[in-house]
């Protein structure tokens, strides 16, 4: 008796879960979008479904790797994606992007730099699948209180001085991007020989690292744990808003720049409305919403003319100007044979 | 002497046990965002936690799942211990045999072929599927606990019912189901928090624009892990050990 009470109670619970609420309200039908957590102001989405009147429906994914699968089986058909650099090469190899109509992308035109089109150039030829959301560099934060000398070079991460006071990021790619830069190599490098010369270089720095880690980097360097950290430009930002001790640096012999950017999956039922979506997110006063909020850097000269704030509007960390910087990257799709010789040699490291 | 060392044993175990769990609900207070330094003693994560519509939706989506899927596992699974029971010897180790699979199982493998069956039948992923992924996965937990009772039945007491004029049914609900209850009970919570805090097939089966609190969680890895969710980790904490306590005061009657 009591079992069926409760199956009636749980087929009214499912039965009012599964219906949703009208579809008055936007009569332009809907977006569905996929980004990255936390990476977007949701009070910006709210203005979008206000102006427009397209529903979105947002959703968020932790890594690359982890939206990867969902796009290629296609379960749920998005319409707006924001994958990185290398991400959306190998989306595009296999031809899993749809080409964006620029007719249709007048502020993404109007307000993203030159410069970044330019970077994208090296995993989307001829700007045809991406847009620019975000972008940084891969530095050194250090804590000035323990570091006297200025940091202009990778090589203070093997300086004996700050054994044990230094923290290296704990994947792959960027942790092989420090030693094949330090050599003067390509971080994209897939040549054995530069590979097997970069993981004996690191495995000397072994000793030094006081650990691997990833976004421990930022607590760790707030609480004065160690003096050297390599981190990510964005996470440079909120670190020295909490510890002002804190400075960020690019070295000499080149870095990474990531570049996170809007895309639309092959498979889109909403195309125009996700390029309305992305046109929306190129506004200057929307990114500039989303730059206070993500406090990664804007790729966006319209956004970046309206901070107020002039310390962050000519941060040097935030905007760094990248033609004062030779040798930098961009990560690409080496394939599965190099991600298996990368894997391999990380081990290898890792095991030492 | 022996006594003191057994105090600090258990006081060592309790604290590698709580000691996470203790800063985590000290953490939900710190007026600072980051877990490195300490701001002052704040409320103001709470405040916000409950404004947090997304962070409550999840809360809603995790509860409501869990507790759906782990009634219908449960159900299913009872009624399926049954019918093992009722088999041959070899029939029973080879439906044993399938039904422990989808634990050993790696979780991925279960997500992403959930997934791909969903594509293939053509459901739209969302609230309903993620119901369906975590009763499946459920399934194989309640029988696991319910089977071990079911072999201390004496069947005897059944047939007994049954000669004294009971029908199938009453039989079942007078004679089996009371011996059968405390493998349910335990099958029923094992089901409810594996679904609490599934991670990976629940990701693989969700639709856009649903989300439940583990996979709201896992998507702040890359800026960083909310205060709210510290809060809200604390509160659920609270209720359970409430909920335990509860349930340890109260006089235990033999109702069986």
């Amino acid at each position: 008796m009591k079992k069926w009470i409760a199956f009636t109670l749980c087929a009214i619970l499912t039965s009012t879960v599964l219906t949703g609420c009208g579809a008055d309200k936007y009569p332009n039908g809907k977006v569905y979008v996929f980004n990255w957590g936390e990476y977007i102001d949701t009070e910006t989405l709210k203005m979008f479904e206000d102006e427009t009147g397209i529903e979105v429906i947002y959703d968020e994914y932790d890594t690359n790797e982890t939206m990867y699968p969902k796009i290629e089986a296609g379960a749920s058909n998005y319409d707006v994606i924001c994958p990185s650099d290398y991400m959306i090469q190998k989306l595009v190899e296999n031809d899993l992007l749809a080409e964006l109509n620029w007719d249709n992308l007048p502020n993404a035109k109007a307000n993203i730099g030159a410069q970044y089109y330019e970077q994208s150039q090296a995993f989307d030829p001829g700007n045809k699948y991406s847009v620019p959301y975000c972008w940084g560099t891969v530095g050194i934060l250090y804590n000035t209180s323990m570091v006297d000398e200025p940091v202009t070079s990778w090589s203070i991460l093997w300086d004996e001085k700050y054994a044990d006071n230094i923290l290296m990021q704990d994947s792959v790619r960027d942790l092989f991007m420090v030693g094949l830069k330090m050599l003067g190599y390509s971080m994209n490098s897939t040549n054995a020989a530069e590979l097997q010369e970069a993981k004996e270089l690191l495995i000397e720095q072994k000793p030094l690292v006081q650990a691997y880690v990833i976004d421990q980097v930022r607590d760790k360097m707030i609480g004065n744990e160690a003096a050297l950290g390599v981190i990510y430009s964005g996470e440079a930002i909120y670190t020295q808003r909490e510890n002002p001790d804190l400075a960020y640096a690019i070295p000499e012999e080149g870095t990474n720049v990531w570049i996170d950017s809007w895309c639309v999956p092959k498979n889109a039922e909403n195309k125009e409305n996700a390029e309305k979506f992305i046109d929306f997110m190129c506004r200057g006063d929307i990114a500039l919403m989303n730059f206070e909020y993500i406090t990664y850097s804007t790729p966006n000269e319209a956004a970046r003319a309206l901070i107020e704030d002039e310390d962050i509007k000519n941060s040097e960390i935030a905007f760094p100007d990248l033609s004062q910087y030779s040798n930098l990257e961009t990560f690409s799709y080496l394939g599965d044979e190099a991600d298996t010789l990368y894997n391999e040699l990380w081990k290898e490291i890792k095991s030492n | 002497m022996k006594n003191l060392a057994k105090r600090i044993y258990i006081i060592l175990i309790l604290i590698f046990m709580y000691a996470p769990i203790v800063t985590l609900i000290v953490l939900s207070f710190n007026a600072s965002k980051s877990r490195a330094k300490w701001g002052g003693f704040t409320l103001r994560w709470y405040r916000s936690l409950f404004q947090n519509q997304d962070i409550l939706n999840a809360l809603w989506t995790t509860l409501s799942v869990a507790l759906l899927a782990s009634l219908f596992a449960t159900f299913i699974g009872t009624i399926s211990c049954i019918a093992i029971q009722g088999m041959k010897r070899r029939n029973r180790a080879i439906l044993m045999g399938i039904t422990n699979i989808p634990m050993l199982n790696a979780e991925i493998v279960t997500g992403i072929s959930l997934m791909l069956l969903f594509i293939v039948l053509k459901i739209t992923p969302g609230f309903f599927t993620i119901l369906l992924a975590h009763i499946t996965f459920n399934i194989p937990y309640v029988i696991l606990s319910i089977m071990p009772r079911m072999k201390q039945l004496n069947p005897h007491t059944y047939e007994a019912a049954l000669d004294l004029g009971a029908t199938h049914l009453y039989a079942f609900f007078r004679v089996v189901f009371p011996d059968l209850l405390p493998g349910i009970l335990s099958g029923f919570l094992m089901a409810f928090t594996m679904s609490l805090d599934d991670f990976i097939i629940t990701y693989f089966t969700k639709g856009p624009g649903i989300d439940t609190l583990s996979t709201k969680i896992y998507t702040e890895v890359k800026k960083g892990i909310k205060p709210e969710m510290y809060a809200l980790s604390s509160i659920i904490f609270i209720a359970v050990l409430l909920l335990l306590l509860l349930v340890n005061r109260t006089p235990k009657e033999n109702k069986a």
